[in-house]
């Protein structure tokens, strides 16, 4: 016998994480260790370093129904490739307002720095990153709509 | 076709207790371009190793996926076990399912759904990987040590035994480092500068070692096996090579109201001074802040008296550019700043000191000749109090949050000694724990208490205030829970120590991490102790977390073993996920190499077809292969979309996003 549920499944948003091998790829590992938790929905891609991500990847993001894109780098001044980050923050910069006029709100791109040592930021940058998204709820905005018809 | 096979561990219940594994095994099965999935309880262990290959070989796999522990872990571990059984190691790819998933997930089903995304990711990822070939390097056999305290002394003379070349670069005038300024060491109580200054006389004589004193790091090029660093030898204004160390220019000089750091400004010394006896070298540096003749042009007299003609006035920083296969960082510590901490009235009373402070009024060669005299008016102080923990293990802002580890040993060193050598002091120590696990370093810590009557206070210090010249020490104690001030006539802090400031400069040469409280971060926290994630660059003695002299040197050994191991070899694998250029798309806009911070990009002119029998003449991009470190950054600039990662190609990180956001 099948259920009928009338009630709204809890929105969860489904988002991105691009982590730098160096920092914060270790930090999220430290996290892990130190069992500090975030939500399920945060899904971490590796990069050498956060100036690989190409704003391309973002919008492939949006498109493909992501609601909230985050990218996590070494702290300024210490990136393992000396210069990295601070080309990330640049680029970043433009892109995400760039997307706030198109309407993807900026709440829902983020840039944030993590050392390898700070696996307690790592957990406290996700939720609250988690908690933001939630709020703003899905987005809709530049996503091919083939992606989420079948919710 | 893709044959993808698929392997996930459960590590014991680390990843089976809260993630599905053999459910997530199953789900793969049905994966376009999976051949072969399977689950086991460890994948790491020989017979996981040995499952994989075999998988490999019977279903004929191009490409697998190990759903496992982070790849900082495991990745060059399957590397390996692919490379074996004959697939290229570069078409493997880990799923983090424990550090990233069943970690810090609690809920099953949750955690084995994003067990599966994160599995699927890998494969769409690996189904994109190409076989890439390791490139080699050649290893310059020198290292660098920066910081000569004992931790880059003793890691100097390891590397320099197993014959190789080392360097120390050591900021201050001479090596030695904190260590030299102390009195006696626990847990044995030998006199610290007769077990230290042999060592670094080995150093001074040791063929092999370069000692460059008064002299710093000012840039870092290169990478493991080949790094190139420019270090400025700061003028001293003594030609370290004339320069006999017969001290008559100390004695003749008239500026001598410098304050004496060496001995924690408790005295001076004149502007050009040794900064003490057993300095190795044993050569005289002016204080140019001191100096009159540096300062106004009048003075000379120590060049009129030195008999070798080793003073020069106009002597300039110079710098120097040296290759080193390996860097070891020393930089130790130093006591904080006791500023915030106002209530212990340091600041505002001479007798109120530190235990740093302590060590050279106890040492033979300290401005009191080791009789233990007070600040104030050079009298014996009969009663004195210790009070432990000061800025450490605090949270409120004002100090350090960690255990600065050291303090209760010295502590417990200094009122035995003072018992020892004054019986009639009394002694008395505020402490909030008393903490000396190590081998004798309890049992240290009890003749304390029960040989010397040390009288210990469990409870914390309100305030320290003077009243009719003597120094009130107010406070709690907890076991008799009641509070007590204590009339001393002397106070010892044991203050917090922290990373030596200029640390921070040399993380950013070293691109080596640092934490929230300037230690340098080591590459993992059990099982790569003494290596910073950045290859080729190792941790010896404080700057990597609080420690004594121990463990210190055990520190300083490990890191000497892993910079011979690195030196000894002739070549090392490079690094084969680098960038490169598509050439039938680049237009030599040169903006690429205008990002990269390695300058590994150059341009040449190439000819190409272009189709009818014509052929053209373009300027392109070319990637050095051995320089080029793989961030990226010029993939992303490049306006043609010409340049890719290897490795980390546009289109393996646009399918690993797809996967994710894959409903
Ligand atoms: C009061 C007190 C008492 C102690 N008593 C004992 C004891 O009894 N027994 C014991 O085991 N331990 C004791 N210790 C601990 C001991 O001092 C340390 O464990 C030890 O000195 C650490 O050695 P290190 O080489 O790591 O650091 P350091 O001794 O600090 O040496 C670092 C060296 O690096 C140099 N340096 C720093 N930055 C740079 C730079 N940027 N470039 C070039 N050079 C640089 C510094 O000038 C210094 O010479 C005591 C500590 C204190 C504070
Ligand atoms: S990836 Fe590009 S920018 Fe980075 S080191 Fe290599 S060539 Fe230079
Ligand atoms: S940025 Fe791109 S187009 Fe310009 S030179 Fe570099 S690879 Fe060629």
């Amino acid at each position: 016998m099948q259920e009928v549920t009338t009630e709204k499944k809890e929105f969860t948003p489904n988002i991105v994480a691009f982590c730098c091998n160096w920092c914060s790829y270790a930090g999220a590992d430290l996290a892990g260790s130190s069992r500090l938790t975030y939500p399920a929905n945060v899904k971490i891609i590796r990069v050498p370093c956060s100036c690989r991500v190409n704003p391309m990847f973002v919008l492939k993001a949006f498109q493909q129904g992501a609601d909230g894109v985050i990218l996590c780098g070494c702290h300024p001044g210490d990136c393992h490739y000396v210069t990295g980050n601070y080309y990330t923050r640049r680029r970043m910069a433009l892109l995400f307002s760039f997307l706030n006029y198109m309407g993807i709100e900026k709440e829902r791109t983020r840039v944030e720095w993590v050392s390898a040592a700070e696996g307690a930021r790592f957990s406290a940058v996700m939720n609250d990153f988690v908690k933001t998204v939630t709020e703003l709820g899905e987005n809709k905005r530049l996503t091919d709509l083939r992606v989420k018809e079948g919710e | 076709m893709q044959r993808i096979g698929v392997f996930i561990c459960w590590c014991g219940s680390n990843i089976a207790a809260t993630v599905d594994v053999q459910k997530v095994a199953e789900v793969m099965k049905s994966e376009p371009g999976v051949v072969y999935s399977a689950d086991y309880q460890y994948m790491c262990s020989e017979n996981g190793q040995q499952l994989i290959k075999q998988a490999i070989k019977e279903h004929n796999l191009t490409g697998i996926v190990v759903g496992s522990c982070s790849p900082r872990m495991h990745e060059a571990t399957f590397r390996k076990t692919a490379e074996a059984a004959g697939l290229n190691p570069y078409m493997v790819e880990i799923a983090n399912i424990r550090e990233h998933c069943s970690w810090i997930h609690k809920d099953m089903d949750e955690a084995t759904e994003k067990a599966i995304i994160l599995v699927r990711t890998a494969i769409a990822k690996v189904k994109l990987n190409a076989p890439l070939m390791a490139g080699e390097s050649p290893v310059v056999k020198r290292a660098l040590v920066i910081g000569g305290g004992i931790a880059g002394i003793q890691a100097a003379l390891d590397i320099a035994d197993a014959g190789f070349e080392v360097d120390i670069v050591e900021k201050n005038a001479t090596i030695g480092g904190r260590m030299a300024q102390l009195d006696k060491t626990f847990p044995t109580l030998d006199c610290s500068a007769c077990i230290l200054t042999p060592k670094m006389v080995d150093c001074a004589q040791h063929e092999k070692i370069d000692i460059l004193s008064y002299s710093e790091v000012e840039e870092v090029k290169g990478f493991v096996g080949n790094f190139s660093v420019k270090i400025r030898r700061k003028a001293r204004y003594v030609d370290e090579t004339k320069c006999t160390g017969c001290k008559i220019c100390m004695e003749k000089c008239p500026s001598k109201k410098g304050l004496n750091s060496f001995n924690m400004d408790l005295n001076t010394r004149p502007a050009i001074h040794i900064p003490f006896a057993q300095a190795i070298p044993n050569v005289a540096v002016i204080d140019p802040e001191q100096c009159i003749k540096l300062k106004t042009g009048k003075c000379g007299i120590c060049q009129k008296f030195c008999g070798a003609g080793a003073i020069d006035y106009e002597q300039k920083d110079t710098f120097i550019e040296r290759e080193y296969g390996a860097i070891v960082v020393a930089t130790g510590y130093k006591p904080i700043n006791l500023d915030a901490f106002n209530e212990y009235g340091y600041n505002d009373n001479k007798d109120v000191i530190t235990s740093l402070e302590l060590e050279r009024l106890m040492n033979a060669a300290g401005p009191t000749n080791g009789v233990l005299l007070r600040p104030s008016d050079g009298e014996h102080p009969k009663v004195i109090t210790f009070i432990q923990c000061v800025g450490s293990r605090d949270s409120s802002g004002c100090g350090k949050p960690y255990c600065s580890k050291i303090c209760c040993m010295y502590t417990a060193k200094h009122a035995m000694l003072i018992r020892e050598k004054y019986p009639d002091t009394e002694v008395h120590v505020f402490y909030i724990d008393v903490r000396t696990p190590g081998k004798n370093y309890d049992e240290f810590y009890r003749r304390a208490v029960e040989q010397y009557g040390v009288d210990y206070i469990k409870g914390m210090v309100g305030k320290v205030y003077n009243e009719n010249g003597k120094l009130m020490v107010q406070g709690s104690n907890l076991i008799d829970n009641e509070q007590i001030t204590i009339e001393s006539d002397l106070v010892v802090l044991a203050a917090a120590i922290e990373p030596e400031p200029s640390v921070r400069k040399v993380a950013t040469l070293l691109t080596a991490s640092i934490d929230t409280n300037n230690f340098l971060t080591e590459s993992h926290a059990k099982l790569r102790p003494v290596e910073s994630p950045t290859a080729g660059v190792y941790l010896a003695g404080v700057c990597q977390g609080p420690k004594d002299i121990p463990e210190t040197v055990s520190q300083a050994s490990a890191c000497a073993a892993k910079v011979i191991g690195l030196l000894a070899k002739d070549k090392l694998k490079t690094n084969p996920c680098v960038a490169i250029p598509d050439e039938s798309m680049c237009n030599g806009c040169s903006q690429c190499a205008n990002v990269c911070a390695y300058g590994a990009i150059t341009y040449e002119n190439k000819e190409f077809r272009l189709g009818g029998g014509k052929t053209e003449i373009r300027r392109v991009a070319c990637v050095n292969p051995a320089v080029c470190q793989g961030c990226g950054a010029c993939t992303v600039t490049c306006p043609s979309g010409a340049m890719d990662l290897k490795g980390f190609s546009s289109k393996q990180i646009m399918s690993e996003v797809e996967a994710i956001c894959k409903k």
